[in-house]
């Protein structure tokens, strides 16, 4: 059973990744990406990661790939001439492509042959008997590594500050804003008029 | 039994297929941080198998900080493409060379 939805996952999940580069349309890649996500999250959940894959899919389905989203229904692009110049970029892309897929599973086959040491751990890092995984993650994440923790909320600041810096357009709005200056220094005289109209005879604008 | 090879046969595949999408797609943007995604999303797959295989946490723990790093990327990247269409009118980033750098 956990071998069949090992292949499952992974079927679904290269399928999806290779759908995601191929799509025509970018929307597509996108859905095609959170369908990746998921089946990676499987993969995860299989492999005992449970906290891991729970984060994949509210991190990167919930925020990321939603973001993506948000952009590419928002940007009025024009999709087919992005693809000029897919196939001209094919065989150097295929063929690099194949390279390092190869040199990587010449890897892994060198490390399966037993010409590669992976090292042992050294066990300080292990899931805690009797805990689950996520506690055995706190457990680490605010013990040992708090001020790695404490500089990856610091990351997440400042990408939010560079986003909204980037992205606000200051005081040219069209919709225009408030100038504060400009409307203190508006005088009675200067704004209004009083005037005594004769009956009858309209007034005068 | 599902050993640790198939974890890294699936995500040297996920890597691979990420690298091409950033060369067939040169002039979509969005594809490209697309590709990149699935990219670090190969690396947390392989980071949580040996974590997984070896019982030691620090690989789960590392996922998590490239999973922040990426979330972080994402931010960044889609807020430059969109000042870079607001600006331009188009994402066709294979002739970039305003800053001329």
């Amino acid at each position: 059973m956990t071998v069949f939805a090992f292949y499952l996952f992974a079927a679904l999940m290269i399928a999806s990744g290779a759908f995601t580069i191929f799509a025509r349309n970018p929307v597509h890649s996108v859905l095609w990406l959170i369908l990746a996500f998921f089946n990676a999250a499987g993969l995860m959940i299989i492999v005992g990661a449970e906290f891991l894959a729970m984060l994949l899919v509210v991190v990167y389905v919930g925020a990321v790939a939603v973001l993506f989203l948000f952009v590419v229904m928002m940007l009025n692009i024009d999709f087919a001439e992005m693809r000029a110049g897919f196939m001209k970029n094919a065989p150097l892309g295929v063929a690099i492509a194949v390279i390092l897929l190869a040199e990587l599973v010449l890897g892994i086959g060198a490390y399966r042959a037993g010409a590669l040491e992976l090292g042992t751990p050294d066990g300080t890092a292990a899931t805690l008997v009797g805990e689950s995984n996520i506690e055995s993650i706190g457990a680490l994440l605010y013990g040992r590594y708090l001020f790695l923790f404490e500089v990856a909320g610091i990351i997440l600041l400042v990408a939010m500050i560079g986003a909204i810096v980037l992205t606000h357009r200051g005081t040219t709005n069209p919709r225009g804003q408030q100038d504060i200056a400009k409307q203190n220094a508006r005088r009675p005289e200067d704004a209004t008029r009083n005037v005594r109209p004769e009956i009858g005879q309209g007034i005068e604008l | 039994m599902i050993g640790i090879e198939h974890y890294l046969v699936v995500s040297s595949i996920m890597f691979v297929l990420g690298v091409l999408g950033i060369f067939l797609n040169r002039k979509n943007i969005i594809v490209i941080l697309m590709a990149i995604e699935l990219i670090l999303l190969a690396v947390n797959l392989n980071l949580v198998a040996f974590s997984a295989y070896l019982n030691d946490l620090t690989g789960q723990v590392f996922a998590m900080f490239v999973l922040t790093v990426a979330a972080a990327e994402a931010a960044i990247g889609l807020a430059i493409l969109v000042i870079y269409f607001r600006n331009r009118g188009t994402i066709a980033v294979d002739d970039v060379n305003r800053m001329k750098g």
